[in-house]
C-alpha cells in the first residue's frame, strides 16, 4: 500500500463513504434477496477498507486474526495438502490413464474399467473382500457390543478385562499372526490337535486353516479376534453417555433385561452403531496385512481364493507397474466404500428423523 | 408383578421373593464372570502361547503330550540369537526413529490446527474443514500409488523421512482434537482473550494441559499405527538398514519359517514398546474416546 498523506487520506476515506451511504440506500430498495446478500457482504468489506485507512496500518483487524488462525492451521495443512489431498486428485486422474512410471502418459479413457470386468483375478479379489466384508462386519460388531455390555456393568477386575480386550488391537499383525499360523497350523497345530484327539475328527478331515475355502473364515476369524476390543471401546465410550434414568424408568415399568437392551440401550446407541459400522466396513475393505499373513504362500503371492483388492492395487502397480488399471481398481475399492458410507447416513438420517 | 404375587403370600411370599431374587442376582454376576474369563482366556492365550513358545526350542514348541507352558530347559538363547541372526537392531533403531518422530508431528501440528478450527474465527474456515473430513473415509490404499510417485519425484523413496511425511499429517487427528476442544467452554479462552493472552499463549497454557485425554488417545492410535504398519514401509523402504522391525520380522519369517522359537522371541520383543505405550496411557483412553467424539 503506497504511503499516503493526511490530506490524501481523508477524501479517499470521503469517496469511500460516499460510495457506502450508495450502497446502503440501494439495499434498502433491492428485493431480490440473493443480490441484497451481495451487497451487504460489500458493505462489510468497505467498512473494512474505511478501518483500514483510518487506522493506518497494513492490516486490518480481520487480516490480523485470519493470519494467526492460518498459521495455527498451516503446518498441518501443507503437509496434508502435499501428501494427501494432490495424491487423491492424481489417483482419480489415474485411472483414466496408462502409464508405467517412466515413458510418457497416455489417455486411456474408460478402457482400464472396461478390462476390469473379463478380469477374473480382478473379480475374484473383489468377491473376496466383499465376502471378507460380510462376513467381518456384522460379527465384530455384535462381538464388540455384547463385550462393551458386559464390561460395563460393575464387576471385579473390569479394567484388566478391558485392558486385556484391547491387547490384540495394538499388538502388531506380523507377531500375532505367526502366532496363529502355529495355533492353526494344518498338521502340528493344538487347535487341530484338539479336534483330532478329542473331537476325533479323522486325520485326513482336519481343516486346512490357510488354503483353500477354509481361509476367509480364518481371516474373518482372525480380524473379528484382533478387532473387537476396539470397537468395544468406542461402544463402551457410547453406554456411558446413556442417561441412567432411562433404565431406571424402564425398570420401573417391569422391563426385562433384554426389553431394556431392545427398547433402552439399542435405540440410544444408534449414532455410535453408525460410526462403528461405518468405520469396520471402511477397515474392511482396506483389507491387506491380514490376507498377506494369513494366506500368502512362501513367495509373499496370493492366490485367487485369497486375494484382495489392495492386494490386487498393490500387485499392479509396483510389480506390473501398470498404474492406470491399478488405479482403476483403487477407484473400484473407493466407489464401495462410498456407498456403504452414503448407505449408513441415508439410514441413519432417517432414523433421526423418526 | 412379581411383587404382586409376593405380597399377596404375606411376609413369607417377601422373604421367598427376595431370596429368589437374590439368586437371581448372583446367578446373574457368576453367568457374567464365566463370560469375562472366557473371553479374557481367547484374548490372553494367544500371548501366553507367545511367550511360552518363544523359550522353547522348535522340537518342543509343538510338543502336546504333554503340553508344559514353561520348558524344563527354556531357550533363553531365542531371545540373544534374534539379535544376530538378523540386524534387529538395526530395525528396532528404525522403528523407533520413525515412530517418535510421526507421533510427536501428529500430536503438535493436530491440535494446533484443531485449536483454530474449534476456538477461532477467520475466513474460509468451512472450506478448509471440509477438505479434512472428506479425506477422513477415504482409504489411503486408494492414493497409495500417486503418492509413491509424487515422493519417488521428491527423492524420497526409499528414505525414512518418506515414511514420517505420510504418517505425521492425518486428518484424522485434526478431526478427533477439534472434536474435544470444541468440548471445552469458549468462556475459558475469551477470559483468556480479555486478560490479553495472545492466541499461541491461549493454546500452549490453557489448551494443551486441558487435553490431556484426547492427546493421549492419539498418541496411542498413531503410535501403535506407526509401529505395526506394513504396506507402507513395504512399499517405501526398499533396502536392508532402512527396513522396520515389522518387514524385517517379516523377512525373518519367510526366511526361517520353521525356526519357531525364534520367530516368537522377535514378534515378543516387537510388542513391548506397544505394550508399554498403552499401558502407560490407557487410564486416558475411555474417556478420550468418549470426549473426542469418536463414538461418532
Amino acid at each position: 500500500m503506497p504511503k499516503m498523506d493526511e490530506a490524501q487520506k481523508t477524501a479517499r476515506i470521503d469517496s469511500l463513504q460516499e460510495e457506502l451511504t450508495g450502497l446502503i440506500t440501494a439495499v434498502r430498495t433491492e428485493t431480490d434477496s440473493k443480490k441484497r446478500r451481495k451487497m451487504i457482504a460489500q458493505i462489510g468489506a468497505y467498512n473494512r477498507k474505511i478501518d483500514t485507512i483510518k487506522s493506518g496500518k497494513m492490516l486490518s483487524r480481520e487480516a490480523k486474526r485470519d493470519l494467526v488462525a492460518y498459521s495455527f492451521i498451516a503446518p498441518n495443512f501443507i503437509g496434508f495438502c502435499v501428501f494427501t489431498l494432490i495424491p487423491i486428485v492424481f489417483a482419480f486422474a489415474l485411472a483414466f490413464m496408462n502409464w508405467d512410471g517412466s515413458n510418457p502418459v497416455q489417455w486411456a479413457g474408460l478402457s482400464n474399467f472396461i478390462k476390469l470386468k473379463d478380469d477374473v483375478f480382478f473379480v475374484a479379489a473383489l468377491k473376496n473382500t466383499i465376502l471378507y466384508c460380510v462376513g467381518t462386519v456384522p460379527l465384530t460388531m455384535a462381538a464388540s457390543l455384547a463385550l462393551a455390555i458386559v464390561l460395563n456393568q460393575k464387576v471385579k477386575g473390569r479394567g484388566i478385562f478391558r485392558t486385556l480386550s484391547f491387547f490384540p488391537y495394538v499388538a502388531s499383525l506380523v507377531a500375532i499372526t505367526s502366532v496363529w499360523k502355529m495355533l492353526f497350523h494344518p498338521s502340528k497345530g493344538p487347535i487341530n490337535n484338539l479336534l483330532y484327539t478329542v473331537f476325533h475328527v479323522p486325520q485326513d478331515k482336519l481343516p486346512q486353516w490357510f488354503t483353500g475355502g477354509l481361509v476367509l473364515l480364518s481371516m474373518i476369524l482372525f480380524s473379528i479376534w484382533k478387532y473387537m476390543g476396539y470397537y468395544m471401546v468406542i461402544y463402551l465410550a457410547g453406554l456411558q453417555g446413556i442417561p441412567g434414568e432411562l433404565y431406571e424408568a424402564a425398570s420401573l415399568d417391569g422391563a426385562t433385561t433384554w426389553q431394556k437392551f431392545r427398547y433402552v440401550t439399542w435405540p440410544q446407541l444408534s449414532s455410535t452403531t453408525f460410526f462403528v459400522v461405518v468405520m469396520l466396513t471402511i477397515n474392511c475393505f482396506k483389507v491387506y496385512d491380514v490376507a498377506i499373513m494369513l494366506a500368502a504362500g512362501g513367495n509373499g503371492t496370493l492366490t485367487e481364493s485369497s486375494t484382495v483388492l489392495v492386494y490386487y492395487i498393490y500387485q499392479k502397480a509396483f510389480i506390473d507397474w501398470n498404474l492406470g488399471y491399478s488405479s482403476a481398481v483403487a477407484m473400484v475399492l473407493f466407489l464401495l466404500v462410498l456407498l456403504v458410507t452414503i448407505i449408513q447416513f441415508r439410514g441413519q438420517a432417517k432414523r433421526d428423523r423418526v | 408383578m412379581d411383587a404382586c404375587a409376593a405380597d399377596a403370600g404375606g411376609e413369607k411370599g417377601v422373604i421367598a421373593y427376595m431370596k429368589s431374587a437374590h439368586k437371581k442376582a448372583v446367578l446373574g454376576k457368576t453367568a457374567v464372570y464365566i463370560i469375562l474369563i472366557l473371553i479374557a482366556l481367547v484374548m490372553v492365550v494367544p500371548f501366553l502361547w507367545m511367550l511360552s513358545a518363544s523359550i522353547k526350542s522348535d522340537r518342543e514348541v509343538f510338543q502336546m503330550n504333554p503340553f508344559v507352558w514353561i520348558p524344563e530347559n527354556p531357550k533363553w538363547s531365542n531371545y540373544s540369537d534374534i539379535w544376530t541372526k538378523i540386524p534387529f537392531g538395526r530395525f528396532v533403531l528404525n522403528t523407533v526413529y520413525l515412530t517418535l518422530v510421526v507421533t510427536f508431528l501428529q500430536l503438535l501440528t493436530s491440535s494446533f490446527a484443531a485449536y483454530s478450527f474449534a476456538k477461532l474465527h477467520f475466513r474460509h474456515k468451512n472450506t478448509l474443514f471440509l477438505a479434512y473430513i472428506a479425506t477422513i473415509a477415504m482409504p489411503w490404499q486408494v492414493y497409495m500409488v500417486p503418492q509413491f510417485i509424487m515422493m519417488r519425484k521428491m527423492g524420497l523413496n526409499d528414505k525414512l523421512l518418506a515414511m514420517i511425511c505420510l504418517q505425521a499429517f492425518s486428518a484424522f487427528g485434526v478431526f478427533m482434537m477439534k472434536q474435544f476442544y470444541e468440548g471445552i467452554p469458549d468462556d475459558l479462552c475469551e477470559a483468556a482473550r480479555i486478560d490479553g493472552m495472545s492466541e499461541y499463549r491461549i493454546y500452549a497454557n490453557i489448551m494443551l494441559p486441558l487435553s490431556k485425554p484426547a492427546l493421549s488417545t492419539l498418541t496411542i492410535f498413531t503410535f501403535v499405527n506407526t509401529w505395526n504398519d506394513y504396506l507402507g514401509p513395504l512399499i517405501y523402504l526398499k533396502s536392508q538398514e532402512k527396513k522396520t522391525i515389522q518387514l524385517g520380522l517379516k523377512m525373518f519369517i519367510s526366511q526361517y519359517s520353521s525356526d519357531y522359537g525364534l520367530i516368537m522371541a522377535g514378534s515378543v520383543l516387537s510388542l513391548i514398546p506397544v505394550l508399554i505405550v498403552f499401558l502407560t496411557l490407557q487410564k486416558y483412553f475411555v474417556e478420550g474416546v468418549a470426549a473426542t467424539g469418536l463414538k461418532g
